[in-house]
């Protein structure tokens, strides 16, 4: 924690942190950043293989595939999701099911699936984008920064 | 009657004439599911929302802790009783159901302890005849108010605790047989700056260890008077802290047997619970289930139960505010043997 962080507290909980933060279990990275990348990789690798079924069964192209492809994947999260199975997965593999598209239809799929007893209004309606509204959010802003760069720099087109 | 600063001694020793626990599938897989009156292996209870399945445990542990009292409703003059919802709608809505007399109090996690010294203090002052004490915590309600919906897929950290599922009441009376209630301490405010809602145990130690020093203070005691003191659910980590406090604060802790309610419900390193379980019915079923029938069969004769709370809100948390913790400690004694 940084020292400007702390100008505010006592002597007495700076020690108190000092003490909580060396019996504080440290969060297991390497192994959670091989299990992302296994699983991570796993839910693009079964995106691949929707994706070259509907290339070469469907007669879809390599760039009309990706939408159907992409709907594919929101389906199976979201039946894992119902199924209560999603969590548990994304407990053992950490980023690497919630980074793809499948954890954003879990964030959706969870909150509407948990706020159905409050009604389809107020319930539903309302709090499904609870967690993933700021990704959209900060997506869009990010999206519209990166547009004005790319137009004032001249790569645009 | 007031001792010291901060505690309560009852003269009269109120009894613990019967108490019940209901529990949640995961806490019925737990090493002391044999202690529990009713295990539930489905977590809605078959009701149709989260909050629903919460109030209808509670409402069956006071129906069962009044069956085994051998009291009717409309016999106890106060019911106390508090939980983790927002306006602590579990109790308010089951105490609309026991139609009685009803004190509402938030504790968070504390309010097991905090119910029971208040309402062993109307029964010893003569202001009931009867009192009840009750509480309760539903893992997914707890989830989808303070964290993230139950389905969600977010990796938790070491250090986070499971949330029991279950309820735990206590009837007491001015005679009877059954365990008494000797002494109470009630805890203040502690707060030592953390702020992470994922390190519970962190946070409340130091409330912990405060609450357990003033009560030795206040009654003029060591800590080895009692067989065991065991504080609400601070689990691996916060335990570990408040042992290390101890030893800090030179306070002989090495006396007695000191344990953890979150460590004593769940096996931590079986079950994915994390660091151990929390949540208001953690230390009112391990309490009223388990250590009471430890009591009863002549295990224990002296416990010192000490419930842990974490006041804080979702909107305080979001806002950067630290975690104010509380810790109220009640000590039960087996009646008659030590009279």
């Amino acid at each position: 924690m940084a020292n400007n962080k702390k100008k505010n507290m006592t002597m007495t909980q700076q020690e108190y942190q000092q003490l909580a933060k060396e019996k504080e279990p440290p969060r297991p990275v390497l192994k959670n950043c091989i299990r992302a990348f296994l699983v991570g990789g796993f839910i693009c690798l079964i995106g691949e293989c929707f994706m070259q079924i509907f290339i070469h069964w469907f007669g879809f192209t390599e760039k009309t595939a990706g939408n159907p492809t992409v709907a594919c994947l929101i389906f199976i999260s979201v039946v894992l999701t119902s199924f209560g199975i999603y969590d548990k997965i994304a407990q053992w593999a950490g980023a690497g099911s919630a980074v793809p598209v499948t954890g954003f239809a879990n964030s959706l799929c969870s909150a509407a699936i948990e706020h159905r007893a409050e009604g389809l209004v107020l319930g539903i309606g309302s709090s499904m984008f609870k967690l993933a509204g700021s990704v959209i959010v900060f997506g869009t802003v990010a999206a519209f920064v990166v547009g004005i760069v790319h137009l004032i720099v001249g790569t645009g087109g | 009657m007031l001792k010291g600063h901060q505690s309560w001694v009852f003269k009269n020793r109120p009894v613990i004439m019967a108490a019940a626990t209901v529990v949640g599938p995961d806490e019925g897989l737990g090493p002391i599911s044999e202690d529990f009156d009713i295990v539930h292996g489905d977590l809605t209870l078959g009701q149709k929302t989260w909050e629903k399945a919460e109030k209808a445990l509670l409402e069956e542990a006071a129906q069962r802790a009044l069956d085994k009292a051998g009291l009717q409703g409309g016999q106890v003059h106060f019911y106390i009783g508090g939980d983790l919802m927002n306006q602590i709608i579990s109790n308010t809505f089951a105490a609309r159901t026991l139609n009685m007399p009803y004190l509402g109090v938030f504790g968070a996690c504390s309010t097991s302890m905090e119910g029971l010294a208040l309402a062993a203090q109307l029964v010893d002052s003569g202001a009931a005849q009867y009192a009840m004490s009750g509480t309760c915590s539903h893992n997914c309600t707890a989830e989808k108010q303070f964290r993230y919906p139950t389905e969600y897929g977010s990796q938790k950290p070491p250090t986070a605790q499971y949330t029991v599922t279950g309820a735990g009441v206590a009837v007491l009376g001015a005679q009877g047989d059954g365990p008494v209630v000797t002494s109470a301490t009630i805890g203040r405010i502690v707060d030592m700056g953390i702020k992470d809602p994922f390190n519970m145990g962190a946070a409340m130690a130091p409330a912990a260890v405060d609450t357990i020093q003033a009560h030795c203070r206040d009654l003029g005691i060591e800590p080895g008077y009692y067989d065991l003191i065991v504080t609400g659910d601070l689990a691996t980590v916060g335990y570990s802290i408040a042992n290390e406090l101890f030893e800090k604060h030179q306070f002989p802790i090495g006396q007695t047997n000191y344990q953890d309610c979150g460590l004593i419900i769940y096996d931590v390193n079986k079950q994915a619970v994390q660091a151990g379980g929390s949540g208001c019915a953690c230390s009112a079923t391990v309490t009223y289930g388990h250590l009471l029938k430890r009591m009863e069969k002549g295990e224990i004769k002296r416990m010192l139960v000490v419930a842990t709370g974490a006041l804080l809100s979702p909107l305080s948390f979001q806002q950067g505010e630290s975690i104010p913790c509380i810790a109220h400690a009640v000590s039960i004694e087996s009646g008659g043997l030590y009279a």
